[in-house]
């Protein structure tokens, strides 16, 4: 009931009373949830918002340091870095509506003159890649939009105008395999132990040199802590930690020799690589594949860059052949076969072999190339006329050994001489090839993956770089070092020495020997002397291209069979004999004989190593 | 001669010329509730001062002025309110409903309109909410149609009149749209009648009709295709229970202004106050000033706000026991229930636990209409506690 209703003082009646009251009694409770709801956020929880608060204010602001400079083996620089204005998005920080997004790109790609799909789909491909870290928007912008940008933060959310290094490469395409790319850290990345204390956006070099001495280019980031309001607008920086250039690194290649080869390899105008090396310490003096490509295309890549360079099976301009080719090796095998059967016992340096021009095994007859047939020889002249009858024969001595734990005594030698895995050098992708040994073939013709076990056959096609063999030019350097050097089978790098900005040493790369093998001087000199008549004695399979070479040289001729393409030929030579320094392998692919295509591109490299040699004062131990 | 007798002038045992203080009425005035009002005003316009100087361009005390002359306006016109007997406004009731209805339905065709809203009029000096004061007019007018429709039609017929008086300048509010200033007027309509001894059974009745009524707009609705508020409203509604951190989220306003208050622990940060004064809290000098209270003075300032409302509030419910007529006690149980709510719904909403419905603190938030009010309300509330104090004195005297 509503209260008496004439309007005087009422005493104050129990319904008022009760009523106010409960009203009483509802403001306690609400000031009382009130008051414990702002203990519990300022006293209780304090420190967290508090925490909260000053992580809102600051922003971190990494500033990119300059990657160190890859300079050659006698400080000319190969990469260095030039400084270019670009445009970045921060994907978390952009307009959240689709709209938002599309009106911020169209007004962007209007003032930078690119159309906005295009910016759409490098954005799309960027967010793809991480979703979480900056990405690249446009680079090389001109700086009057670069600074538009800047000042204009508020209309452009999201974006961040910034200055990036970018590598830049004075001798274009020279190198181009070696370097690798740079480029941002990948959400994948950030999670691998070596690459600790980096951040989304940060750039780590992605493979090549690049990758492998990416922890002394890179250097470290500075840091500049700034005051942000809502906006992100900076109110003043808080500290500033200077970026630390990265260190510069030089290599073991010297850039004269590289370019030489590379001129050789284009001078075939075939698919095809090179390795030239230090025979002692496994210092790489030049490496080069065919085809090659511009290093600067992969900063930037447009699609028809990345089309050719990433995507053309055939041409494959992006695989270093050098290190990961994967071609059967032809005569130039036969070294190794040498070693292993010296080794084994299975012939002296003085045992003869008659070769009549064939040599039959249950029922097939295996030919010297070109049907010719050369009497009776023993190592080094079989060597010197790269008679395959000999070493089909040495093929198969061997086999009859029976096979131990790695295969028989011809694929165990190869093994140890660095056929058949990757020889460690300071490069990724590296391919380890293929030694067949009878476990494997057997493995595979058990599960019904070839046509046949493995047979005597087998083992007399390896023994002349034929069948199922795969090496690259760099294993068959390793190889021909070894025997060259005595014994040590040395681990290939083309980093040489990390020096800091000053020019102080940082780091001397010497990996050192992967192995030592026991290798009897008479071996080693029965080949030596076998490989040296090939190139340099009338009748040497090599002779007609090294024959007036002004240096005592050994090398020996590969022509493999790949089907269902024209043979590959093969090079490899050791100079100067008969104490080598130096090694260079070549191959081509579809180059016909050894001596048509691979041997003049390995003529070309020597002759440019020892111009430079004469040229260079102190050096002797030259044999004109 | 006759000795002439000289009259010394002896003083009165009691002085009864009115003083300063009589003439102004304070003897019979509730201190307490000055000291809570006055105090109040003065924090604001101190908070003002120390946390939006600068945040003009050109004017550096541009809020801090403005709310001073406000509060300076609006004590003026308490007193001046309380020196004329509250009761004449229930004789005034049908002209004071006009005037406020037709002041609120002006907006519509006058108003400014500001954030997707038309509240206000623009005049010379400062810009009018006729919906801020309209909140008092509403007390004063519906309290006078409670009283005088006492004998008019069945108990539930006069719940109903009342409820649709009090609702319908709350739809017109709603329409504007100002969501919170259209609850603050069903709260004051729902205080007057509960305190006007509405059936008990009625009262839970229309508090549960109120709850269903939620539960349509904000699930059934939108679940049904036909949402009757609109997306800002419902997203400040509901984001409280969501906090996000996106800065065009009604969530991260509230989520930063949590951060605000937390952050200032017990004592506060002073100066170095970031959330409030690098714009992370949104409209830190009107709907979030208590976050600015928060950071910058810490538990022991928003603790010290708090009891101040306390004492507000309390010295109002005291004043609806004292009235000498029970118009005096609907009005004062409307003000104290009105006050109540604003301190609650904007309180909690800037620690998190009450939606964004654009309520503002009474007598803390920057603005002249609010301010204003608020203090006219309190002069009413003045105007009761002495009328009840002067008739007390006069019966006891008689």
């Amino acid at each position: 009931m509503y209260l008496r209703t004439d309007d005087r003082r009422p005493p104050l009646s129990t319904g008022l009373a009760l009523r106010v009251a409960i009203i009483g009694g509802v403001t306690l409770a609400l000031f009382a949830v009130l008051l414990f709801r702002l203990w519990y956020l300022q006293v209780l929880s304090g420190d967290r918002y508090l925490a909260e608060a000053n992580d809102n204010r600051t922003r971190e602001v990494r500033v990119a340091a300059p990657r160190g400079e890859i300079l050659d083996r006698s400080g000319k620089v190969l990469v260095r870095n030039r400084v270019s204005l670009a445009l970045q998005v921060d994907p978390q920080k952009l307009p959240r509506r689709a709209a938002d997004r599309q009106g911020l790109l169209s007004r962007i790609g209007n003032l930078a003159g690119i159309p906005p799909r295009r910016l759409r789909r490098t954005l799309h491909e960027e967010v793809v890649v991480s979703p979480t870290s900056p990405a690249t928007l446009i680079q090389d912008v001109p700086s009057d939009l670069f600074y538009y940008v800047r000042e204009n933060q508020d209309r452009f959310p999201g974006v961040d105008a910034g200055r990036v290094f970018v590598r830049r490469y004075p001798n274009g395409t020279l190198g181009a395999h070696l370097f690798g790319n740079v480029n941002e850290i990948s959400d994948q990345q950030l999670k691998e132990p070596r690459y600790r204390n980096l951040e989304p956006g940060d750039l780590i070099g992605q493979d090549g040199i690049e990758y492998s001495y990416d922890r002394y280019l890179r250097g470290q980031a500075g840091v500049t802590r700034v005051q942000v309001d809502s906006f992100g607008r900076p109110k003043g920086e808080l500290s500033v930690s200077e970026p630390k250039p990265g260190d510069n690194l030089r290599l073991t290649i010297d850039s004269r020799l590289q370019a030489a080869g590379e001129g050789a390899l284009a001078a075939q105008a075939l698919p095809g690589a090179f390795v030239a090396m230090d025979t002692s310490s496994g210092a790489i003096l030049a490496m080069g594949s065919s085809p090659t490509y511009d290093p600067a295309d992969l900063i930037n890549p447009t699609q028809a860059e990345v089309d050719a360079i990433y995507r053309d099976p055939v041409a494959a301009p992006i695989y270093n052949r050098a290190i990961s080719g994967l071609y059967p090796t032809g005569s130039t095998f036969k070294p190794i076969t040498s070693i292993a059967a010296l080794a084994s016992g299975v012939v002296t340096p003085f045992t003869t072999i008659i070769d009549d021009g064939a040599f039959t095994l249950g029922g097939i007859t295996f030919q010297n190339a070109g049907g010719a047939s050369y009497g009776a020889l023993t190592m080094q002249p079989a060597l010197q006329v790269s008679s395959d009858v000999f070493y089909y024969t040495l093929g198969n001595e061997l086999d009859k050994l029976g096979p131990g734990a790695h295969g028989t005594m011809l694929q165990r030698w190869a093994r140890r001489l660095g056929i058949g895995h990757e020889t460690g050098i300071d490069l990724p992708g590296e391919q380890p090839g293929l030694l067949p040994t009878p476990a494997w073939r057997n493995q595979l013709y058990r599960k019904d993956l070839t046509d046949r076990p493995w047979s005597g056959g087998d083992a007399v096609n390896l023994a002349v770089g034929q069948g199922d063999l795969q090496a690259n030019p760099l294993q068959m350097a390793v190889a021909y070092s070894t025997i060259a050097n005595g014994g040590t089978v040395v681990r290939p790098h083309v980093g040489g020495i990390v020096e800091d900005a000053a020019g102080r040493v940082v780091r001397e790369i010497e990996p050192g020997a992967a192995r030592e093998l026991p290798i009897e001087p008479q071996w080693r000199q029965t080949i030596l002397d076998g490989l040296h008549d090939a190139a340099q004695s009338p009748g040497g399979t090599s002779y007609s291209v090294f024959g007036g070479f002004k240096v005592p040289v050994a090398g020996k001729t590969g022509t493999a069979e790949r089907p269902p393409y024209a043979d590959q030929s093969w090079y490899v030579v050791l100079a100067p004999y008969p104490d080598p320094e130096i090694v260079v392998a070549a191959t081509f692919e579809q180059g016909g004989f050894g001596v048509d295509a691979a041997a003049p591109a390995a003529a070309t490299i020597l002759s440019e190593y020892y111009n430079a040699a004469i040229n260079a004062p102190g050096t002797g131990g030259i044999v004109e | 001669m006759y000795a002439t007798r000289t009259r010394r002038a002896r003083p009165e045992p009691f002085d009864l010329r009115p003083g300063v203080a009589e003439r102004l009425g304070l003897p019979y005035m509730d201190l307490g509730l000055i000291v809570a009002a006055v105090g109040l005003l003065a924090f604001s316009v101190f908070v003002l001062a120390e946390a939006t100087r600068g945040d003009v361009p050109g004017d550096p005390n541009y809020f801090f002025e403005r709310q001073a002359i406000y509060g300076a306006l609006g004590i003026v016109g308490m007193l001046a309110l309380t020196r004329i007997d509250y009761s004449r406004f229930r004789e005034l009731r049908v002209g004071i409903y006009t005037f406020m209805c037709v002041s609120i339905s002006l907006v519509f065709v006058f108003g400014v309109a500001a954030r997707g809203s038309r509240r206000a009029f623009d005049l010379p000096f400062f810009s009018f909410q006729p919906s801020e004061l309209g909140k008092l007019l509403l007390i004063l007018a519906l309290a006078g149609f409670v009283i005088d429709g006492a004998r008019r039609g069945s108990e539930r017929q006069r719940t109903a009149r009342y409820l649709l008086l009090g609702f319908a300048p709350a739809a017109l509010v709603f329409l504007q749209p100002d969501l919170g200033t259209s609850l603050v007027f069903g709260v004051a309509t729902l205080a007057v009648i509960y305190v006007a001894g509405v059936r008990w059974t009625h009262f839970a009745t229309i508090m549960a009709t109120i709850v269903a009524s939620i539960a349509i707009v904000l699930v059934v609705a939108p679940a049904l295709g036909t949402p009757v508020l609109k997306g800002y409203q419902e997203e400040r509604l509901t984001s409280f229970l969501a906090p996000s951190e996106d800065p065009a989220d009604a969530g991260y306003q509230q989520n930063q202004a949590k951060i605000a208050i937390g952050s200032g622990q017990k004592t506060g940060r002073g100066d170095q106050a970031t959330q409030t004064r690098l714009d992370f809290v949104p409209e830190r000098h009107t709907d979030f000033i208590f976050a600015v209270v928060g950071e910058r003075y810490g538990f022991l300032g928003a603790a010290f706000v708090l009891s101040l409302y306390a004492l507000l509030i309390w010295r109002a419910l005291r004043i609806v026991t004292l009235s000498k007529n029970l118009y005096g006690t609907l009005v004062a149980g409307g003000i104290a229930a009105m006050l109540m709510f604003q301190v609650f719904v904007n309180v909690g909403m800037n620690l998190g636990i009450m939606p964004i419905t654009g309520v503002p603190l009474p007598l803390m938030s920057y603005g002249g209409s609010s301010v204003i009010a608020t203090l006219l309300a309190v002069g009413v509330l003045e105007s009761i506690h002495m009328q009840a104090r002067l008739s007390q004195k006069s019966r006891s005297a008689w």
